[in-house]
């Protein structure tokens, strides 16, 4: 928080340039999406400098991830990136099951990778769906949210909710997949394809949305490494960096998939990057759904760090027993008294959480490290110089959620 | 914080990392602790910027993926209030390693890397604003998620997470005066 208006004014480099004048942009403006202000110092229509102030909706996350079990914490990650929810928890699980050194199921893994990528395609197609309606093409937006409302559904059946599914749990999920969730897959893969190749026909040669994309907002490959950018920011500079295959979590050692590069780094790079993405996890899934493992979802019960399921609870004391054991307030998980840093390629970047534990249920620590946080400090770089109407292309291409920025 | 006796086995790829470390801070200056795949380096205040300079130049460590801070304050076995941890990866061959630092009460302070790398910008103004650890060199020391009138550092751990709020610290501003 910070710069007022007064301050941007006298500030000594731009005070005693003419014509300069100072527009206040956001914080509730349809561009930003949510709740978002930069100061834009400028000379007619150019950038001169551009002065983001954030932290409207910061609410604590990581304080609360304190004092919530490892469990419990699942619900308000969901929340940081909702726009790509169970992406969040597969992460934030990710780096609790590090610290616990739990191994998962071979069906636990092949769902959360496809839970991973529908979640991918997901935060893509409103990306990009929301890139282009911000550049007056309104079109590929509905075409987009149709095909995210499909996705909705899938959450819907899985876990009962359709957009804070809070579906992982430590060691396994909230309850496992059932053949008409599969089905459902299947016909939203079938169906997806036809969609995507919509949106590109309206997109891809569309010279309006060309033109204000190309050349736009510029990263090169110094500065996005430089600047600590992951994911599909970072590959469309020619950062060729992806988690996934760097360093492979769940099952993705056993999938071949490709990761999409690109070399130019302005906004038509980013769009193209992550539309061709979308394709990658669209082959991704089509091989996971054919090739999902029976067994069961939670890993060791024995090892008490897993619910156990409720028949188990309602028909078995030693179930019971495990239930009350990991249910009670002075209980729970007694993982060991130290630390760790575990990350995953969630669809907007590196999403990893380093965990300080003092030994009990809850986390000493749950720091995140927000991809949008770190994307967003980019702006003034990718800003200055250009003109008003090119911010909406540049907040659009770097995706900012601003709940995940904030925290 | 670990306590364990026998000292840790460092992987190999992390030696020559290790040897960069100690050649700029000393054989004192550097511990090392292994947990999972997490290699830390526990390096003093006083040459971390050094260290992580020489990380950067001398073995391609060259993007600084996470920073910030926990506060240490009554949990077992720590020395130090504030630990600043710095995870840093190479591009190219995909190492990571985790430099770790404190710093401590009434005034605790470090060197800002801005100039090692520019996306610790942000991330040094949040663990300012989070938990009090100024940064000296840090062009735009501001604070960044909460107001500029906000007098607390509320991820620290005497601070409360349920309490009386912060309304009373604000200026109230009636109609004449807006």
């Amino acid at each position: 928080m910070g710069l007022t208006l007064a301050d941007a004014i006298a500030s000594p480099e731009i005070a005693d340039r003419e014509c300069q004048w100072t527009l206040n942009f956001g914080p509730q403006h349809p561009a930003t999406h949510t709740t978002l202000r930069l100061i834009l110092n400028l000379d007619g229509e150019v950038i001169l400098k551009a002065t983001p102030d954030i932290g409207f909706l910061h609410s604590g996350f990581e304080k609360l991830g304190e004092h919530l079990d490892f469990n419990q914490y699942v619900t308000i990650v969901d929340r940081m990136n909702y726009v790509s929810p169970v992406a969040n928890e597969i992460a934030w699980h990710h780096s609790v099951e590090t610290l616990l050194d739990i191994e998962l199921t071979p069906r636990c893994k092949m769902i959360r990778v496809i839970f991973g990528e529908l979640m991918r395609i997901h935060d893509h197609l409103l990306a990009c769906g929301a890139a282009a309606l911000d550049l007056g093409a309104f079109t590929a937006f509905l075409y987009a949210f149709n095909q995210r409302e499909l996705i909705n559904d899938i959450n819907e059946w899985a876990s009962g909710q359709r957009f804070h599914p809070s579906y992982t749990r430590v060691g396994g999920l909230q309850r496992d997949v059932d053949d008409a969730w599969i089905n459902r897959v299947r016909s939203f893969l079938k169906g997806f394809l036809p969609a995507h190749a919509d949106i590109c026909r309206l997109l891809n040669r569309n010279r309006i949305f060309i033109d204000r994309c190309r050349g736009i907002g510029v990263l090169t490959r110094e500065e996005a490494i430089n600047r600590s950018v992951t994911g599909p920011v970072a590959r469309a500079s020619g950062v060729v960096r992806d988690l996934r295959k760097n360093r492979p979590y769940l099952a993705y050692d056993a999938i071949d998939f490709n990761v999409v590069c690109a070399q130019e780094g302005d906004c038509l790079a980013r769009y193209l990057v992550r539309m061709e993405e979308m394709l990658e996890s669209h082959k991704i899934i089509s091989w996971a759904i054919e090739h999902l493992p029976g067994g069961p979802v939670n890993s060791d019960v024995e090892e008490r760090m897993v619910l156990p399921n409720q028949l188990s609870v309602y028909r078995s004391i030693e179930g019971l027993i495990h239930h009350f054991e990991l249910n009670m307030s002075n209980r729970k998980w007694k993982p060991p008294v130290e630390e760790v840093y575990a990350s995953t390629e969630s669809p907007n970047g590196e999403l990893g959480f380093y965990i300080v534990s003092n030994g009990g249920p809850e986390a000493w620590r749950a720091r995140t490290r927000p991809p949008s946080f770190i994307h967003f400090a980019l702006f003034p770089h990718l800003a200055e110089g250009h003109t008003v109407s090119d911010v909406a292309a540049i907040l659009g291409s770097l995706n900012i959620i601003a709940a995940e920025l904030d925290r | 914080m670990t306590t364990t006796q026998t000292p840790p086995v460092i992987p190999a790829t992390h030696e020559p990392l290790l040897a960069v470390a100690r050649s700029v801070a000393g054989e004192d200056g550097v511990t090392v602790s292994v947990f999972r795949d997490n290699v830390r380096f526990h390096v003093v205040p006083g040459k971390v910027l050094a260290v992580l300079k020489n990380l950067r130049s001398e073995c391609g460590l060259d993007m600084l993926i996470d920073l910030s801070a926990a506060d240490y304050l009554n949990y077992p076995g720590a020395a130090n209030r504030y630990g600043i941890w710095y995870v840093l990866e190479s591009v190219s061959s995909g190492l990571r390693v985790i430099v770790k630092t404190w710093a401590n009460d009434p005034e605790p302070r470090l060197d800002s890397i801005f100039d090692v790398w520019r996306g610790a910008d942000w991330m040094e103004r949040e663990v300012f604003d989070m938990f009090g650890v100024v940064f000296d060199g840090h062009p735009d020391l501001r604070r960044i998620l909460m107001p500029d009138e906000f007098v607390a550092h509320p991820m620290r751990k005497d601070y409360p997470l349920r309490g009386e709020g912060e309304r009373h610290n604000f200026l109230a501003l009636s109609r004449e005066q807006s």
